[in-house]
């Protein structure tokens, strides 16, 4: 073999100038990556509501009017009283303050959320890629029949059944959402590595004699990020909504922990009586932290689908 | 055995199960992808494959890279079976056969950097050298500067991008390199550049090429020996001087005939009188007897039943055989 | 110079810009083109160098924003596409211009049978079409699946386009192409995605058809030899410019603009001589494209006028009264090099 002279050049491998070029090169990115999403000003707007809901939620003894009603708490005095004045949103049946309530409750909502989805993305892409990888072997059959058992039962009645078994509050009421949630992962990343494996930069790396373990995370992993991510942020939306079903149901939140379900579901005793307040605006709240999350992941879809402009 | 033949082909047989049909029997579907193959490829020589879709090309570059198992058939590399492990392929032998596929989007991750991707074979078949200096001497080796390690591969040109994959290829010291297709997603203009960089790579390095392409003009002025293919079958092999003057088969002919071409002098090596007809059969239901009876112009009625053998035949004084029933009559004998 | 008669298709000064992240590439950069009645016209050049845009167009079906077009008309049968109502866009589409794709089978529906999307094209094609019955279209689409040589048409307009070879499936689309009786017929890169012996086939059906129905043609390709085989007059297009149009032949035996030297030159040739370096360098960037001749940077013969001035177009004399047009300073009289005359080298 003939000798190639080598010259090493310093400035490529100068960390400094390494650091500088990756920075650029992930400026560049970012920039274009906001260009297209604020194409659509409704990604925008829910990226806007997503912002400000974290940003309630997570200092909210600080902006809301009356941390106290929180917890056990009880006015007579101001009880049922309706929207307006010292109370923006009206209070409930304890006199407690709703609007405060419903900012704590953004707080439950986006606990369980960020909880079910650590829980359940690793455990659901991680098996739906080795099974995807292997597709066609033993290993794919059984990671997929239970995957698809997980999926036959109906995953309202199998979170009720787990929520009824263990006692009824918001951990136990996580563990069965995250049940119910994985195999969708598993699903979606079947497909997505199924198909990856089959590229031609995978091909080579099991040519060169590379291990599977960095096939499966250095090689396809990453260029299933995109796809998941938008599941995930679309995701959160329904979790919020299941969880909030949970709690309507009494089988998440408790007493006086504020859940959004549980407001709307105790809030609802009062309506025949006029006490609208009470169930209307936790059900808005909820509303608008589902629509956020969906505006937001439907920006995510266009950005990642979307090919190079 | 002459210890000038680096890649001995064996009677290469590959059948993919597709489907299979009946309620009860369930008989399989089966592709015969490739049928029955032979050939040697010479040490320092481009041996070039040429076929088009379906002709099982490409799936004889996949087996020899270890991608699938062969159904039967042997492959020999410097007279060890490649397959004498199963699909374990020992690692000092993985290394010694490289590719570079077709499609230079594809064959690149394009969440990893270029460094990120010559440093994966380097690891596996050289760890104990230093890496970054390894890298940038590939770089340098095949004309890129150094500073490209830091990019991705959708900042580069699609020619960078094949020029890349050929550096990955070379990263092991290999002494066989397959090319599949490698300038077949690439511009006229920026073709040249690679294909060049190639033959230089090859006289530097001393590397055998199996070159496979469906662009029979980029073939005469690359291999030296050519290898037909149709429907899974050789047709074909001749030096490629000859190949070009003296076509001997009438699928060599046809497809001869079928490229558009620039110069008067170009179309005076088409053979005018055969012209292109009929569809390439389906390799799911292949014609019986000779596979290209249904297109042939020379057809005979022994054709459509009788499979042709190999024949060697001294039209050029070199190797030159055909499988092909015009020429067992005209030797006046069958050969395998 | 002949005095021209009117275009069927004339594009004049012609520029389309697109506005991305970062700034705007500016894609086509003052093209000129025309076809007339009748002829059969070449468009060459290689990947991103606009061949595309140019045809969407055309047939105005640019996405604009991101697109726009700053400056430039188009004019279809003397009448100014970018002025058209919806309605008579869609005439022209549909009775006017047809299209042939590279990709078949992306080009046909996988769902509905050949059948009905060749009587759904023939009713769309006109007014007097819509009143056609069902056993009148029938016919029509039987004849033009004949005229494309396919055997057992009847069978053929009940299959699906899955049932059938790339090479039919091609056929079929040139078949619905033709099957309007359009007055211009577009084809870009007709052959591409089919094998080399389908591909002469396909190309000398199409070749063979608009002969005989006497259309006017473009082919939009990167592949020369094919353009030499199927056109009158050829224009080479780089970077979003028009460097050289020239009659077929004339193109081919005398090539003219530097690009179009390095282009002939680095395609390998069956005769053999080894593989040309090809052109160094790569297609410039839209965005900030050098302010004079785009090939400057690449260009063998650059002087310094090339990387200043935009060239203009120079008519170059032929033997017969042919017209020979190329935009490079080269052939500028004051900078014109004694007695240069580009041959394609015998290789």
């Amino acid at each position: 073999m003939a000798e190639i002279a080598v010259s090493p050049v310093p400035e490529v491998i100068d960390a400094a100038a390494l650091a500088r070029i990756q920075r650029q090169n992930r400026r560049e990115n970012l920039g274009r990556m906001w260009f297209k999403f604020s194409r659509n000003p409704l990604s925008v707007i829910g990226l806007l509501m997503v912002i400000a809901i974290i940003l309630l939620a997570i200092f909210a003894e600080f902006v809301t009017p009356f941390p106290d009603h929180v917890r056990p708490f009880t006015d007579f005095v101001n009880a049922k009283k309706p929207p307006g004045g010292e109370y923006l949103l009206g209070t409930d049946q304890f006199g407690r303050d709703i609007l405060s309530r419903i900012v704590f409750g953004f707080r439950f909502s986006l606990l369980m959320a960020v909880v079910v989805l650590t829980l359940v993305v690793p455990v659901g892409v991680t098996l739906g890629m080795v099974a995807g990888y292997f597709q066609g072997t033993i290993i794919d059959t059984i990671i997929m029949r239970i995957t698809d058992i997980f999926l036959s039962v109906p995953p309202l009645i199998l979170a009720l059944a787990i929520a009824s078994v263990l006692t009824p509050n918001l951990t136990n009421s996580m563990v069965a959402v995250s049940l119910m949630w994985w195999p969708w992962y598993a699903r979606l990343v079947y497909g997505l590595s199924s198909a990856l494996r089959t590229e031609y930069f995978v091909s080579s790396a099991e040519t060169i004699g590379a291990r599977t373990p960095h096939i499966l995370f250095r090689e396809i992993l990453p260029n299933m990020i995109s796809p998941i991510f938008t599941k995930m942020s679309l995701d959160v939306g329904w979790v919020i909504i299941i969880g909030s079903m949970l709690s309507f149901l009494g089988l998440g939140v408790q007493e006086p922990q504020p859940g959004l379900g549980t407001m709307v579901a105790k809030g609802s005793d009062y309506l025949p009586t006029g006490q609208w307040w009470m169930a209307i605006f936790p059900a808005l709240a909820i509303v608008v932290v589902v629509l956020g999350f969906n505006l937001l992941g439907d920006g995510l879809r266009d950005l990642f689908s979307a090919e190079e402009v | 055995m002459s210890d000038d033949i680096i890649l001995r082909v064996e009677n290469l047989r590959k059948h993919f199960i597709v489907g299979r049909k009946g309620l009860i029997k369930r008989e399989p579907i089966t592709v015969k992808a490739v049928d029955g193959v032979s050939f040697n490829v010479r040490r320092g020589e481009t041996f070039g494959i040429v076929g088009e879709s379906g002709s099982g090309k490409s799936t004889i570059a996949y087996i020899t890279m270890g991608m699938y198992l062969p159904t039967s058939g042997t492959i020999t590399f410097n007279d060890r079976d490649l397959f004498g492990h199963g699909d374990r392929r020992p690692l000092d032998l993985r290394k010694e056969v490289q590719i570079v596929f077709q499609d230079p989007g594809s064959s690149l991750n394009p969440r990893r950097t270029i460094r990120q991707i010559l440093e994966l074979p380097l690891s596996i078949h050289q760890p104990e050298k230093d890496r970054l200096t390894e890298i940038i001497r590939l770089l340098e080796l095949v004309d890129l500067p150094p500073e490209f390690m830091h990019k991705y591969p959708r900042q580069l040109s699609g020619g960078e991008r094949q020029i890349v994959a050929i550096a990955r290829a070379l990263a092991t010291n290999p002494s066989l390199v397959i090319l599949d297709e490698p300038t077949s997603a690439l511009d006229v203009s920026v073709q040249g550049k690679v294909l060049n960089l190639l033959i230089r790579l090859q006289r530097e390095l001393n590397l055998t090429y199996m070159f496979i392409t469906h662009d029979l003009s980029v073939m005469r002025n690359l291999a030296s020996r050519v290898a037909i293919m149709y429907l899974g079958r050789v047709a074909e092999v001749a030096e490629a001087v000859h190949f070009f003057e003296s076509p001997q088969h009438p699928y060599t002919q046809m497809l001869l005939s079928s490229i558009p071409v620039l110069t008067e002098a170009e179309e005076a090596l088409r053979p005018a009188q055969i012209r292109s007809t009929g569809e390439i059969p389906s390799p799911v239901d292949l014609p019986s007897g000779c596979s290209f009876h249904t297109r042939c112009p020379q057809v005979m009625d022994h054709c459509r039943h009788i499979d042709p053998l190999m024949v060697p035949i001294d039209v050029t004084g070199s190797d030159h055989i055909v499988r092909c029933h015009l020429f067992e009559q005209a030797n006046g004998q069958v050969s395998s | 110079m002949v005095a021209r008669e009117t275009p069927l298709l004339d594009i004049r000064d012609l520029s389309v810009h697109f506005r991305v992240y970062g700034g705007v590439l500016r894609v086509l950069d003052r093209i000129n083109f025309h076809v007339l009645q009748g002829e059969r016209v070449g468009l060459v050049g290689e990947t991103g160098c606009g061949k595309t845009t140019t045809m969407k167009t055309i047939l105005q079906v640019l996405p604009t924003p991101p697109a726009e077009i700053p400056q430039g008309e188009i004019r279809f049968q003397g009448q100014d596409v970018m002025t058209m109502s919806q309605r008579e866009l869609v005439n022209m589409r549909g009775q006017g211009i047809s299209m042939i794709f590279q990709d078949p089978t992306a080009a046909l529906n996988p769902v509905f049978t050949v059948g009905q999307q060749l009587t759904a094209v023939i009713r769309h094609a006109s007014p007097e079409n819509r009143n056609l019955n069902n056993s009148q279209l029938r016919e029509r689409a039987l004849e033009a699946l004949r005229q494309v040589a396919l055997a057992d048409p009847e069978r053929l307009l009940d299959s699906y386009p899955i049932q059938l070879s790339g090479g039919m499936r091609q056929r079929v689309c040139i078949g619905m192409a033709l099957s309007t009786r359009p007055g211009l017929l577009i084809a870009d890169e007709p052959g591409t995605a089919l094998d080399v012996t389908i591909q002469d086939q396909v190309l000398r059906l199409l070749q063979d058809l608009v002969e005989q129905q006497g259309n006017s043609f473009i082919l939009i390709t990167h592949t020369l030899g094919i353009v030499r085989q199927m056109t009158d007059r050829v224009y080479v297009m780089y970077a979003g410019n028009m460097v050289e149009v020239a009659p077929t032949q004339r193109l081919f035996t005398n090539p003219l603009h530097p690009y179009t030297q390095g282009l002939m030159d680095a395609v390998p040739r069956l005769t053999g001589g080894g593989i040309s370096e090809g052109i160094p360098g790569r297609i410039p960037d839209y965005m900030n494209p050098p302010s004079g001749c785009r090939f400057s940077g690449r260009c063998p013969h650059a002087m310094p006028v090339c990387s200043r001035e935009k060239p203009p177009v120079f008519q170059i004399e032929g033997p017969e009264d042919e017209s020979h047009e190329v935009a490079c300073f080269l052939y500028d009289e004051p900078h014109k090099v004694s007695n240069y005359k580009a041959e394609l080298q015998p290789v």
